[in-house]
């Protein structure tokens, strides 16, 4: 087999998953030895417990099961300004929470489009608050981020093996379970537990669309027993169960991914011959019409409410949107850094569980890594001065489980395939990665910098520990703004930070795909 | 060489000017430091007769506030801390961190103020907001039999959450639970902070929204629209006072008070009603702003004395969390 013979070094991935662990239970013992006896578990974390993990499951569930038919359409439907629409379908998942929800309730709320159009029909209107809408709410953030890794796999799949199917004349039932199960079975379990961690931590949306604290998460509970009762050793104990739960899932979904290749093509376009009958046209029609009006009508009114807003805005927003631009390529940089060793380690290992270290970052609370650190650094330097790269660093650990999701498989395939060859010429280290991984990887690579940066610009997360006034982040400065009434000019900057988000999205993924063309 | 020595002199030269202009660290949260809050201009008059660099920190709200300075502790650069509200105090004294205070003024606050550790310098009455085309309930009761929909924020994590709870708590005592079984219908979601809560109600999710009597004037006096009214409740309403004090652990404990004395002096009064959307501790020579005459007045002010705060919080709380989850 070619596992042995994978000549990339794993010593630098080892490494690098070492520093992840370290960096976040550093944080945790940081928050451990400032604890004081304080409360422990109280009675109302197991109904917290319960509620995290049912609307996590479910949000997950729902997610992915959307996402099959979306993708399955994506990789079979060639259309105009199909590269866009797969752009935008990004933007969900990189808005900051309150933009998402203020732009779901201007659909889905009270007064929200929706139930003006039921009204407008007679029928009876609906609540967006409670599980339904915790769900819808997740469902709207991790559906495009569920499809694009979908999306990914079908393109992994090569062209050769559909026009066999289509020589075969297989039905298009038999098409989907000689290829595209087996492809599902390989990438869903892992895009379902990176979606259920995402939304273990969520505490915003769950709260504000839940409609009270029946829907309390785990990350309320850390929320305020660091920042209310400042009760540090309730909170690092709520933070284990949650890296706990979190990693639970994640070495059960990793573990359960067969590490299968779909085997090698020569990389030519994907034609689908299989569908090109008319029903499976409408039915592939109907299916993009629908994800699309669901997330791009929210995004439009965050677009329309913000045009006017743009205007009125400060001077600080565009400075606080350099501060944003400036931590989103550290973020990109940084996790560069740690992601492709570990991603070289991961792949050329024939189980995929170690990849749930990357999960690590993702599942622990930011407050608690943001107060860890903040511990740690206080003692030798003002920790504000560090505000902007220690905000990087948390960005770069947060998105770290994405990116590896994004470029394993690929890179496995790779390794798998050209693992002999390279073996032969006696090609390793860095000309291996320069003239056989990178340009395979190319656009893996773009789709998991573009994301990365997207996500630390919209992230809120330890900047609200460290900031002070001369370093905030364009979502900072927008809270800031809704917290002194200036609701239009917040929703400016809101439109601002989306524009900016897409486009490096758009950007890194421009270049990726690009470079894989050339 | 040259460059070497030029370099070298002007650094030194310029670490001493920085030692002559001393450095004044003020944490408060987040709002009072943005462009149309009440920082900028603070600390613009502030500066031009103290002789110094007045630097505010942002942080989160008061209680993030108390909280990143406990984790700082005796380490802390902040030489004051401003935003702390009544409800906050007995904690915050109970860190020690904090120096006793010799500010005086006249102040104009619905009561007497006693606290020898931190000076007020604003203040508001909780209230519900709402939009002037309806006919609102004259208190929680009311209130509550309504199919009125409300915003509340999270006692748990937002101050006016807790004041909210704190309102209920002392006008209610054992009734308390059954106020707030009364309003479980009408609560349409509880949100995280202020922010949220008062977007929501912006965007028409909810009829009401907890936040201040003087909400209104911000609309009347920035938007010039009088659609938005708040409602006196015959319960009488719960305060909000908001503090300053200084940390006993400053480097500037001279400058550090004086600035606590220029926070209820007349240029930094003046500044408040309508940056902060807050009554003024102390009643500006100029009187209030217009605008502010057409606010409701509660004829009834609320306030559970700041160290009973913390053992009422805990049992109010859990009457909230039982009403609300079932």
């Amino acid at each position: 087999m070619a596992w042995r013979s994978v000549p990339v070094s794993t010593k630098s991935g080892v490494s690098m998953a070492a520093l992840v662990v370290v960096l976040i239970l550093g944080a945790l013992i940081a928050v451990l030895s400032r604890a004081e006896a304080g409360t422990g578990f109280a009675p109302s974390d197991w109904a917290a417990m319960r509620f995290t993990v049912w609307q996590a499951f479910l949000s997950a569930l729902f997610s992915v099961l959307l996402a099959v038919p979306v993708a399955r359409a994506l990789a079979r439907r060639r259309f105009l300004g199909r590269g866009v629409l797969v752009t935008l379908l990004g933007a969900p998942f990189i808005l900051p929470v309150i933009v998402a929800v203020l732009g779901l309730l201007a659909v889905f709320g009270r007064s929200g489009w929706l139930n003006l159009l039921l009204e407008g029909l007679g029928l009876p209107a609906v609540s967006i608050y409670g599980i339904q809408g915790v769900v819808l709410a997740h469902v709207f953030f991790n559906l495009p981020l569920a499809t694009r890794l979908l999306l990914q796999g079908w393109q992994t799949v090569p062209a050769e093996r559909f026009r066999l199917a289509a020589q075969l004349r297989l039905t298009p039932w038999a098409v989907f379970r000689t290829l595209e199960l087996p492809l599902l079975r390989k990438v869903v379990p892992g895009v379902a537990a990176l979606i259920f961690v995402i939304c273990l931590t969520s505490f915003a949306v769950a709260l504000t669309l839940g409609g009270g604290p029946r829907a309390t998460t785990l990350e309320l509970a850390i929320y305020q027993a660091f920042r209310f009762d400042f009760d540090l050793g309730r909170a690092a104990l709520l933070s284990v169960v949650q890296l706990v739960m979190a990693g639970g899932a994640a070495l059960l979904a990793l573990w359960i991914i067969p590490a299968i290749s779909m085997g090698s093509g020569q990389d030519r376009p994907l034609l689908r011959w299989d569908a090109r009958g008319g029903w499976q046209r409408l039915w592939d029609g109907c299916v993009i019409a629908l994800a699309a009006g669901f997330l791009l009508v929210p995004l439009c009114a965050v677009v329309l409410r913000g045009v006017t807003g743009i205007v009125v805005m400060p001077g600080s927003v565009w400075q606080a949107a350099g501060a944003s631009f400036y931590v989103s390529v550290l973020s990109v940089l940084v996790l560069g850094a740690i992601a492709l060793p570990m991603a070289g380690w991961i792949a050329s290992r024939r189980a995929g569980g170690v990849e749930a270290v990357g999960l690590l970052g993702l599942s622990a609370s930011p407050l608690m890594i943001g107060t860890g650190w903040f511990i740690v650094i206080n003692p030798l330097m003002n920790p504000a001065a560090l505000a902007l790269p220690v905000t990087a660093l948390v960005n770069a650990l947060m998105a770290l489980p994405f990116v590896l999701r994004i470029i394993v498989p690929r890179l496995r395939d790779t390794l798998q395939d050209f693992g002999r060859v390279t073996e032969t010429l006696g090609m390793r280290g860095w000309p291996l990665w320069r003239w056989v991984i990178l340009p395979r990887l190319a656009p893996q690579l773009g789709f998991a910098a573009g994301l990365t940066g997207a996500l630390s610009m919209g992230d809120l997360g330890v900047i609200t520990l460290f900031a002070d006034m001369d370093r905030a982040t364009l979502p900072l400065q927008m809270y800031r703004l809704m917290g002194a009434y200036q609701m239009q000019a917040a929703s400016g900057a809101a439109l601002l930070l989306l524009v900016m988000a897409l486009g490096a999205f758009w950007a890194c993924d421009a270049v990726g795909k690009h470079y894989a063309a050339a | 060489m040259k460059a070497l020595t030029l370099a070298a002199t002007t650094l030194i030269a310029a670490s001493a000017a920085v030692a002559e202009t001393p450095e004044l660290v003020v944490y408060t949260y987040d709002s009072f430091v943005s462009d149309w809050g009440p920082g900028p201009q603070i600390e613009k008059a502030f500066e031009e007769t103290c002789g110094c660099d007045l630097k505010f920190v942002g942080n989160g709200d008061g209680a993030a506030l108390l909280a990143r300075l406990k984790l700082e502790g005796e380490r802390s650069d902040a030489d004051l801390v401003l935003g702390l509200d009544t409800s906050l105090i007995a904690a915050a004294k109970e860190t020690g961190l904090f120096a006793d205070t010799d500010v005086t003024a006249d102040y104009a606050l619905p009561i007497e103020w006693t606290d020898s550790t931190f000076a007020p310098y604003d203040w508001g009455y909780f209230a519900f907001v709402h939009n002037k085309d309806m006919t609102p309930p004259a208190n929680f009761k009311a209130l509550g039999e309504s199919d009125l929909k409300i915003v509340i924020q999270d006692p748990r994590s937002s101050t006016p959450g807790l004041g909210l709870l704190m309102w209920v708590k002392d006008a209610y005592g054992d009734k308390a639970p059954a106020i707030w079984e009364g309003l479980a219908d009408n609560v349409v979601t509880v949100t995280k902070g202020w922010s949220e809560a008062y977007g929501l109600f912006l965007e028409g999710e909810a009829d009401m929204v907890l936040s201040y009597t003087t909400s209104p004037a911000y609309h009347i006096i920035a938007e010039e629209d009088e659609t938005k009214a708040a409602v006196v409740f015959d319960e009488g309403h719960y305060m909000q006072i908001e503090v300053v004090g200084r940390l006993s652990g400053s480097d500037q404990p001279e400058l550090a008070a004086e600035f606590m004395q220029f926070m209820v002096s007349d240029a930094a009064q003046s500044i408040l009603p309508t940056t902060n959307w807050m009554y003024p501790a102390v009643m500006p020579s100029g009187g209030l702003p217009q605008g502010f005459e057409a606010l409701v007045q509660p004829e009834n002010a609320r306030l559970i004395e700041a160290d009973k705060v913390p053992a009422l919080r805990d049992e109010a709380l859990a009457e909230w969390l039982g009403a609300l989850s079932q």
